[in-house]
């Protein structure tokens, strides 16, 4: 197990090496102007580009500026924006909301998702898997600001069950809706996955043990062969996190939510390049943490991979 | 013991059902059917199949892939995926009561307790992400109502009954990290651990190397014969069971074709079909002489052949073979042949 | 009791493999493919949006571009099928003549993808050892980006501008799709050879002195093919939603540019007054995304019956 942990940190470390350098390659090395798009609709005042350009090292050569780079990055200088406010502070200060959306959104899609795959793999073609399979389409096909848009418009501005934006202080309760919505497309795709599997193990040689063991039907099932088909779901849901950040941009613009996401948005609004690569950049080392942390726990659900 | 082990193995007990077999007959399965509805048609899998086993007997039930030996066990055990299989006709008694009738909740009970079975791939039959004393233990948790460290002793003993080197260490062990012979034996421990009357092994050496074949064939004799086991050995190997099996019924096309002891068995087949198996066997007193393969293929088991059904690739076949079906009939004392033609077969 | 002993009797007689096997999976699958009514939806719908492409005026001829402010945010009448959105465009006009976008920018970064995908596949699994190695850590560090943080991330730093031409606007969001997009049809390809490569018609015709290039297209790539075309079909639909996601968050598509994603995101302002603004691109982007989607799913049944 210790050899599987120390195997994943290694293997981490080109990657964490190479989608940096991608992000500091597109924002800084390219040629062009690399303040364009940074200072809003006008061209940047030349003390912002003299500033930017000293801070980012323009002026050395390649290596020595992405070494740069990457100690401001490890120490958590993610750059100053043309309104002179550090993208950093910004970011400690909104995470927690983002975090709670997440969450919650993880929360919502492995729930119904897995209850929903489940009631569709255990009555494969019957009615309740042809209505999961249509649905889950469909969830999958309308895209998350649609379907958000949709929601807020009916719950929010029409019926007036839930509330129609977030305030800043983003309780629990006020977050309900736009992590539904921000969870939805993976909650198709988490039921899809698990009904795949469930009806994939259900015909295994060990599920055949288990009745044969004595067994009940439900420890049969909701043991033996829930466990295994979990274990791809895990995975899923790991490297679709970086689709529910890209999702939380959308929703917390939607829902009018002070978060991470919000503050991406406004950023692109207002062409401020610098908030906008900051926060970027560190999403990206988010999600590859997440799927570090989802490596390690497939590691431990199979036991196959991590025995060996 | 704790006091809530007691109580819940006491309701464990109260609310199973015992069986005694009567003057040691354990199962009798009689003019038992089993057909497969496919979207192609029906596939009439098993065509009335009768059979007797008794306490501390060994059958060996031989045939090739298609035969109906595996759906047999299957049936017996209650594990055929029903739909598509459905059961038409026929009953499997055990010690007297019909498993086929038998209220839902109360045929599991029956299945580790009282009838068990040993599959032919020990790796695929083991859940992967459990460790192997924990598969084992399920047994335990699961029929005797003991709680886990209880039930993990046990299943150490069991492992060490079943000869596994070391196994109190690899009791927390995965499947994958044994070898084939080792997870056969513990797929075995599994299946006695509750001590059942009935062990069912379906191809349990199919997927071995063939030295391994043989000590987990000792293996299941030995326990056979210490907790006098009704054993089912489903086999399309002759050599495998010669050694083991008491008697041995034959199956061609969902019917047994022939029954007899092993030793006469080998010694003078009753059945065209059973000796073209035992023509095709290599020897080393006829080495140098083309080996004998019986013509033809197995029959499609949706247009089995009219009359006898293994007539078309028959060398004996005469019209009466294409128009009437034998019934397995007494040839000699102690065996059966279905053949119009097993005097000649016999002598000839 | 010796290996000899044993009577094989019934051995499974083992399917021909190689292209025969190929050739015939084709022709069943397309006659299952037939019979399914999904398929022939799909294809309908795509079709129907292609038209849309292609030739806009076919389906109406007002100018999507004229705007009468005077009747800006009018419900649909027969003056205007969908209604005025609220700079007062035809919104019916408006959505047809944004098919193209959709349409340019899916299937041209779906041919990207499946040309960069397929090569590095190729290159990967075919030649293994130290190009494998590689070509995976690229393909990984790749992969490590989400496609719309990429996405977010490359337009913000080369924004566009008010007069930049519409293919340049269009070129700009292909590329990056391009760029994020490829890795998974990389891996995809890379593991189908890995499957093709050991069997002994391949091993024959290497020692035969075939070249690779020989090898590839007359053996691996016939069995490869089918998982990447469904990959490929679903992706079309991905990266429509992508698209239409980045336009909505104004970093993809930008005016004067007609886009579904623009005018969704145009329509949220006005949720509460007029949601009718945001129904029609709303309806015909999901359609879109779901035609191909459908079409991928319809395929990949056809080609694997067990997954039904």
């Amino acid at each position: 197990m210790y050899k599987y942990i120390l195997r994943r940190l290694l293997q981490m470390i080109p990657v964490l090496l190479g989608s940096t350098f991608i992000i500091f390659a597109m924002v800084f090395a390219l040629p062009g102007d690399p303040t364009a798009g940074m200072c809003g609709e006008r061209p940047c005042a030349p003390a912002f580009v003299a500033k930017f350009k000293q801070e980012h090292n323009l002026n050395d050569p390649l290596p020595t500026r992405y070494a740069k780079y990457m100690g401001n990055l490890a120490q958590g200088d993610l750059g100053t924006t043309f309104r002179d406010i550090k993208v950093a502070d910004e970011l400690k200060q909104r995470y927690p909301t983002t975090a709670k959306l997440a969450g919650m959104a993880i929360i919502f899609e492995t729930l119904i998702g897995v209850i929903a795959g489940v009631m569709a793999g255990i009555r494969k073609g019957k009615f309740m898997d042809n209505l999961v399979l249509v649905s889950t389409l469909f969830v999958i096909a309308i895209p998350i600001f649609v379907i958000g848009a949709t929601l807020q418009y009916y719950l929010g501005v029409k019926w007036g069950l839930r509330p129609v934006t977030v305030s800043p202080q983003a309780t629990v309760n006020e977050l309900l809706l736009p992590a539904f919505v921000l969870g939805s497309t993976s909650v198709a795709y988490v039921a899809r996955l698990t009904r795949t599997n469930l009806v994939e193990n259900l015909r295994a040689d060990y599920l055949r043990t288990a009745i044969a063991k004595g067994l009940t039907r439900r420890r049969a099932i909701g043991l033996h062969a829930l466990r295994n088909s979990l274990i791809p779901v895990v995975t899923f849901i790991g490297a679709d996190f970086g689709g529910l950040l890209g999702g939380a941009i959308v929703t917390e613009r939607i829902f009018n939510i002070q978060g991470v996401g919000g503050y991406l948005f406004t950023g692109i609004h207002n062409r401020d390049g610098v908030s906008v690569v900051g926060t970027v950049t560190v999403l990206v080392l988010v999600f590859l943490l997440v799927n570090l942390l989802v490596d390690l726990l497939y590691g431990v659900l199979d036991p196959r991979i991590s025995h060996d | 013991m704790t006091t809530s082990e007691t109580m819940a193995r006491e309701s464990a007990k109260s609310s199973g059902q015992t069986y005694k077999p009567q003057d040691g007959l354990l199962l009798e399965v009689e003019d038992l059917h089993v057909e497969f509805h496919t979207p192609d048609g029906i596939a009439r899998a098993i065509n009335g199949v009768n059979f007797d086993l008794f306490e501390g007997q060994t059958l060996a039930i031989l045939g090739e892939s298609g035969s109906g030996k595996s759906v047999t066990a299957q049936a017996i055990m209650g594990i055929l995926d029903m739909p598509p299989a459905v059961i038409p006709k026929g009953q499997i008694r055990y010690c007297g009561q019909d498993l086929l009738t038998m209220p839902d909740e109360q045929r599991r009970r029956t299945r580790g307790p009282e009838i068990s079975m040993v599959f032919q791939d020990a790796l695929s039959s083991l859940n992967p992400v459990f460790p192997v004393g924990w598969q084992i233990a399920e047994m335990f948790r699961v029929h005797r109502g003991m709680n886990k460290s209880d039930a993990l002793e046990r299943a150490v003993k069991l492992m060490q009954r079943v000869q596994i080197p070391a196994a109190k260490e690899r009791v927390g062990a995965y499947p994958h990290q044994f070898s084939g012979g080792m997870r056969q034996r513990i797929m075995i421990a599994m299946a006695i651990a509750l001590d059942p009357a009935v062990l069912i092994a379906d191809e349990p050496t199919t997927a071995l190397d063939v030295t391994v074949q043989a000590q987990i064939m000792a293996l299941l004799q030995e326990l056979q014969e210490e907790r006098q086991m009704g054993l089912i050995l489903i086999t399309h190997d002759l050599g495998v069971v010669a050694n083991v099996a008491d008697k041995i019924a034959v199956m061609y096309a969902g019917r047994i074709v022939e029954r007899a002891d092993v030793y006469d068995l080998y010694r003078q087949p009753g059945h065209p079909y059973t000796k073209g198996l035992l023509e095709s066997i290599p020897r080393l007193d006829q080495k140098g002489q083309q080996l004998a393969a019986i013509g033809g293929l197995p029959p499609n088991l949706m247009r089995i052949p009219e009359g006898c059904a293994f007539n078309p690739r028959c060398k004996f076949a005469q019209d009466v073979c294409r128009e009437d079906r034998p019934a397995l009939l007494e040839v000699a004392p102690g065996r059966e042949s279905a053949c119009h033609f097993a005097e000649e077969v016999l002598h000839g | 009791m010796t290996e000899a002993s044993t009577i094989a009797v019934g051995a499974e007689t083992s399917a021909p493999a190689g292209h025969d096997e190929a050739r015939s999976l084709t022709s069943d699958a397309w006659r299952s493919l037939k019979k399914n009514p999904i398929f022939w939806v799909s294809m309908a719908l795509i079709v129907a949006f292609l038209l849309m492409a292609v030739w806009p005026s076919l389906f109406t001829n007002v100018d999507p571009a004229e705007a009468v402010l005077k009747q800006a945010r009018e419900r649909p009448s027969a003056n205007a099928w969908f209604g005025r959105d609220i700079q007062g465009y035809d919104i019916y006009s408006r959505t047809i003549y944004g098919a193209r976008a959709s349409i340019l920018v899916g299937v041209f970064a779906s041919i990207a993808t499946v040309l960069i995908g397929g090569a590095m596949g190729v290159i990967a699994g075919y030649y293994g050892g130290w190009l494998d190695a590689v070509v995976s850590r690229v393909t990984d560090i790749f992969f490590a980006i989400p496609l719309l943080l990429g996405g977010i991330l490359f337009m913000a730093t080369f924004p566009n501008d008010v007069d930049s031409p519409y293919l340049l606007v269009v070129g700009k969001v292909v590329l990056v799709l391009s760029i994020f997009g490829w890795p998974g049809l990389a891996r995809l390809m890379r593991s189908s050879v890995l499957q093709v490569k050991p069997n002994d018609y391949v091993q024959a015709a290497r020692a035969l002195g075939a070249t690779p290039w020989r090898i590839i297209r007359a053996h691996v790539l016939p069995n490869a093919l089918a998982p990447m075309i469904v990959v490929a079909t679903i992706n079309l639909g991905v990266f429509i939603s992508v698209e239409a996601t980045l336009s909505f968050l104004g970093i993809g598509l930008t005016p004067p540019a007609i886009s579904w994603g623009v005018a969704i995101s145009d329509a949220i302002v006005a949720l509460r007054t007029t949601p009718h603004i945001l129904l029609f691109p709303s309806l015909f982007l999901s359609l879109a995304v779901l035609a191909f989607i459908m079409l991928g799913d319809a395929v990949r049944d056809a080609f694997d019956p067990k997954s039904r």
